[in-house]
Formats: structure tokens, sequence, C-alpha cells
């Protein structure tokens, strides 16, 4: 347990680390929201000093700070501008279709990967091998822009999927089924492009640990003690591979939800991406720092989840508590 | 051996690759910024040898007209022939960004050649592709250079000095590797200023790469100092009285020539990748310089997308870049594990 205690302590450090570098950068950034509002003759100088002390502008770094940090234990996360309301009421509905599409991926991404790395280890150098290694090969020097962009028009042009939204018009009428398969139509395509960015390191990870524990001497003995090549291979080399396996699987969570920011926003899903690169345009700080943060807080949860995962899965990590 | 042939093979496509752009002035048939304003979303021309029943020796494209009774769709105007010559005299350019020249290696003779058609603005996307790539790739390569650089001082600084301050530059180096790359180069892009110049833009876009990735160089070139520095020929030298910078510049610095050189060959690709991401939403270099990014972005109306299939090409002509980059990562990468090996 002490072990997860300190990988929870060190998520909420990090976290905190990081808003503290937003906040920075953001202090250094020339020019905020209201900028253009005073180039407006309509608004009296009197009103925008009434909003930048609204929006805490006229103070100090440290106490901008002081005070998100505030809001964020009101969970709040401070002000957008341009919306006018907490960013914090914002990003929940846009993360939520973030998640859907990124968890999405991470579930598909590893039910094919898995499969694809056993069985390409086990046949090392035969047909099936180099068929997914040439796949994988291809697909990693095909950047994820590229492949988003080529899903869409691949889309655009058959006519096969919706190019863009999560839902379709009417969508409020549709009934429990028909709107779960209009939403499934409208994910096909970013989840499609997540996965197939995704799946050539995944393979090429998988492929790598469990030719590492195929070739273990532990392996070779159970397989001269006459253990059957399939209980070999699903039953002792899979669960020597897993440890490493389990990391990558965090990490992937992690780049998923990175990489889904893009496709998004090539896509047109509603989710983070789309209202980050317009927070940005705005200048709606608030919105930025608290997309910034939530993304931080996805990649550390699925990092959590590896470790805990780790922690059930190997009882080394048990025993000598903490390695980080 | 075959390892090394490999690196000379992969760094003579990139080369090649990179002669390309960057003699676009002159591979390129026009200028990237100039207009054909008559002729916005031409498709690219089709090179005939032959007319009717005679064979031309030299080949020719058909110029384009608007095609009766519509204001948006060209044909062949089979009646004007455009003959192709190369080494023709075109738009002002400098070689290598200083002899001022008027050659280009091709171009057609009192007409206009679009090999692979016009975008909305009548511009050649050849042209703007060759030039794009100058931007783009230089913006790779000084950003990887800058993030090396950067990445390599801090991880050598860490891991020889260590101590606290080890502790403090690796915390901090893990708080930028918790980031997701991508949320940290925007929200460092969205407290820059948006409105500036192309120059200003390109430094910025730059900074911005070098202030993201130092940290995945910075742990990697530690782990070798650390490994380097307990080596025993280095402890030899400094029990001889070698002093620090001389330790530094003999022995070690040069230990971690291999892990720096693979991580060029992957940061590269990647901030090329960054540029283009980052030019693809606006936030980038500004129009009219064209940049790969810049080139993307119009793919994202959909008018664009669903009806004018040329925009394409620049996208599918980026892949062989990509491909040389990553075969010399693999390459570079199979060699120093096998020089491990051997030692």
């Amino acid at each position: 347990m002490r072990y997860l205690l300190r990988r929870v302590g060190h998520a909420v450090f990090l976290l905190f680390g990081v808003s503290i570098i937003t906040f920075i950068f953001s202090a250094l950034a020339p020019g905020n929201y209201l900028d253009e509002m005073r180039l407006n003759p309509q608004i009296s100088p009197a009103t925008l000093a009434e909003l930048r002390a609204r929006y805490d502008l006229d103070r100090p770094l440290p106490m901008r700070y002081a005070r998100w940090i505030d809001s964020v234990a009101h969970g709040e996360l401070g002000y957008s501008f341009a919306y006018n309301t907490p960013v914090a009421a914002l990003l929940w509905v846009r993360a939520r279709n973030t998640l859907v599409v990124a968890l999405t991926a991470v579930l598909l991404g590893w039910g094919l990967a898995l499969p694809l790395g056993i069985w390409s280890a086990e046949r090392r150098g035969g047909i099936v091998d180099r068929a997914v290694s040439l796949f994988t090969a291809t697909l990693l020097v095909i950047p994820e822009l590229l492949l988003a962009l080529g899903l869409l028009i691949l889309a655009a042009r058959s006519g096969w999927f919706p190019t863009g939204g999560m839902v379709s018009v009417g969508f409020a009428g549709f009934s429990k089924l028909e709107k779960l398969q209009d939403l499934a139509v409208h994910m096909t395509l970013p989840v499609a492009a997540l996965v197939l960015a995704a799946l050539p390191i995944l393979v090429r990870h998988i492929r790598a640990a469990m030719l590492e524990s195929l070739d273990a001497p532990f392996l070779r003995a159970a397989a001269a003690h006459g253990i059957s090549r399939r209980k070999l291979v699903y039953g002792y080399a899979v669960r020597a591979a897993a440890n490493p396996l389990i990391s990558l699987f965090g990490f992937s969570v992690g780049t998923l939800l990175s990489g889904s920011l893009l496709v998004e926003i090539v896509m047109s899903w509603p989710g983070l991406g789309p209202l980050l690169l317009e927070a940005i345009l705005a200048r709606d700080l608030y919105v930025v720092i608290g997309g910034v943060l939530f993304s931080t807080i996805f990649v550390m949860a699925g990092n959590f989840f590896a470790d805990v995962l780790l922690y059930w899965a190997d009882p080394r990590i048990r025993v000598t508590r903490g390695a980080a | 051996m075959t390892q090394r042939r490999q690196i000379t093979l992969w760094i003579a496509v990139l080369g090649a690759l990179h002669v390309l752009v960057v003699f676009a002035g002159f591979l390129a048939p026009y200028d990237p910024s100039e207009q054909d304003r008559e002729h916005p979303y031409v498709a690219p021309m089709s090179v005939h040898s032959r007319e009717g029943g005679r064979f031309h020796w030299r080949p020719f494209v058909y110029a384009v007209r608007v095609r009766e009774g519509s204001f948006d769709e060209y044909e062949e105007d089979t009646g004007r022939i455009i003959p192709l010559r190369f080494f023709v005299r075109g738009a002002r350019y400098k070689v290598l960004g200083f002899l001022p020249t008027r050659w280009h290696l091709f171009g057609a003779e009192g007409g206009r050649l679009y090999v692979w058609g016009t975008d909305g603005f009548g511009r050649d996307q050849l042209s703007r592709f060759l030039y794009g790539g100058q931007i783009s790739l230089l913006a790779g390569l000084i950003g990887a250079s800058a993030t090396l650089l950067f990445g390599g001082l801090i991880g050598t600084f860490a891991g020889f000095y260590g101590g606290w301050r080890d502790a403090v530059l690796m915390r901090l180096s893990e708080l930028f590797l918790a980031l997701p790359w991508l949320y940290l180069l925007f929200a460092l892009r969205a407290f820059l200023p948006l409105a500036v110049s192309p120059v200003k833009a390109f430094l910025l876009v730059i900074v911005a790469l070098a202030a993201v990735g130092w940290a995945r160089p910075a742990r990697l070139v530690r782990g070798v100092v650390l490994s380097a520095k307990e080596r025993d020929f280095v402890r030899a030298a400094r029990g001889f009285g070698a002093s620090d910078g001389y330790l530094l510049r003999r022995h070690i610095v040069p230990e971690t020539r291999s892990v720096l050189l693979t991580q060029a060959a992957i940061l590269v690709p990647q901030f090329v990748l960054a540029e283009m991401t980052l030019s693809f939403l606006g936030l980038g270099i500004p129009e009219p310089v064209p940049s790969w990014g810049n080139l993307l972005a119009m793919l994202q109306q959909y008018s664009v997308l669903v009806s004018y299939w040329w925009i394409y090409l620049p996208a599918v002509a980026i892949v062989p870049f990509f491909v040389g980059y990553q075969g010399l990562a693999n390459a570079l990468h199979a060699d120093s594990a096998t020089q491990k090996i051997g030692v």
C-alpha cells in the first residue's frame, strides 16, 4: 500500500508542478483576452478596469495563482473569458467526449495488438511475422496527421462515414439503440485514426517483450520438461512478458489522449482538442491551463492504473516496495 | 558491417531528398507566392507527346481554358500547345540564399505549366511543396539541434555533477515527460503572440519545440554520462589530476555521441511533424509563406477535400522524408546495439 500511496503523492506533486509551469508561461505571454476589447471604443475604460479586476488580471502572478488554486478547490478551475462560465463545467463535457474516443481506441488498439504481437513473436521469421512487421513499419512512417487526413478523405469521398461531429441531426429523438449506433458510426473515423497510429508501436513492443520471455532459460527448461507449446506460450511466456507491457499500457493511454487532440480537430469531434484550439486563438487563458491540466490528469491516471496493475501482477514490487 | 552500409544508404537517401528541397529555387518552375489569378484549382496537367496522329519529339502540355457553360471547370485547349523545355529562364531566386539567378531546371514556353496543379490562389503546388520543405525541414533540423544541445548540456551537467542539481533537473524533466507533448506544445504556443511575422513565427515554433523536447535527450544523456564517469579509464584520468573540463571533453561527451545521433534521427522528423501540425492549425508559419503544414491546411475545407484531389499530393510526397528518417534511426539504433555487444 505504501507503494501506491507514494505514487499518488508523486502524481499530486507533478500536477502542482505542471500548473505552476503553465502559469509561468502564461505570465510571460504578451497580451491577454481584454486587449481586443480595449480597441473597441464602445467599452469604457471603467468597464475594462472592472473586468480586469474580476478576472484577476491586475494582480501579480503569485496572487493569481493562489486565487486560481482557490477556485480549483471549489471545483471551478478558473473562469473562461469567452464562454463566461467556470472552466470546469466546459471541460467536463469535452473531456468526456475525448475519453470516449481515446478509451475505445485504447481497448481496440490493445485488442488488436496483443494477438498480433504474440502471434508474430511465436512464429518468429515466419510469413505472419514478416507480414506484421511490414504492416507496422508502413504505419510507423505515416504521421498521425496524414493518417487522420487520409481517413477523412476516404470518408468524404466514399460517403460511408460522417466526416465530423459526434451525433446526427435529430439525435435527441432517437431510441437508445439508435443513439448508440449513431455514436458508433461517428466514432469510427477518429477511433480508427488513433488505433492505426498507436498500433505499430504497441505491436512492436509486445513482440519484443514476448521474444525476450520466449528466449528465457526457464522457458527452455519448461520446454525440455515436455510442456505443450500452447501452454508454454500462453501460460508462461505471456505472463513473464506482462511486466513491461503493463507499463506500456499506462504509457499508451497518455499517448492516445495526446494524439486524440489532433485527430479530434481534424475530424471535428467535440472533445478537448477543438476547445483548446479555440481557447488558444481567443487567448482564453484559464481554459488553456485547464485543458493542459486535464490532459495531465488523464496521463497520470493511465500511469497510476498501470502501477496498480503492476502491483497486483508482480510480486517483486510488493516485496521491494517503492522502487519507482 | 552491414549496419554501417545501411546507415550510409539511409544517409544517401535523405541527402538526395534534402537536395531536392535545398535547390527548390532551381527545381521549382515558379516562385511559391506567384499567383495565376485566372486559374485557381487547375488539375495537374498531363504531358503529351502526340497530337492527333503527329508525334512531337518535345513533350508538351495543352493550355487550360474554362469549360464553356461553367465557371470553375477547366478543359484542355487542344489548339494551344505549350512545349516543355529544360533550363528555362523564369522567376528570380537565389541559389543557396546568395547567388541570384533566373535559371530553372524545367518550364514551359509561352504558357504555364502545373505539374501538380494549382491551389485556390492559383499558385503552383509543386513550387510551394519544394519551397515549403525548406521551412519545414529547417524548423525540424534547427529545432532538433537546439533540443539536443539544450538537453545534452542539461543531461551532462546533471549526470556529471550529480547531487541536488541532478535531483532538481531530473524532477523537472519528469514534469515535462508527464505532460502529453502535443498539449504542452499547444499551451506554450498559446502563450506566445499569435499574429507575428513569418521569421518570428519560425523562431517561436523552434523555441517552443526545444522547450518541449529537451527532457528525453537530457535523461538519456544523463544515463550515459553516469555510467561513463565510473569507467576505469575515466577514474584513472581523474587520478592523474585531469580537470573536469578535460574529462568531459575527452572522455565523457564523446561517449554520448551514439545516443545523440539516434535521438537526432528520431527528433528531426518529429519536429518537422510538430511544425506541420502547428501550421496546419494556423498556429505556426503564416501564409503566404509556404510550409508543409500550410499546404495541408487547405484540406481543412470540406469542399477542397472532396473536389480537388491534387491538393493531397504534398501529403503523399512528405512520406518519403519520414521513411528516410525512420530508416536512419533504425539503422543507427541497430548499430549502437551491436557495438555494445562487441565491447
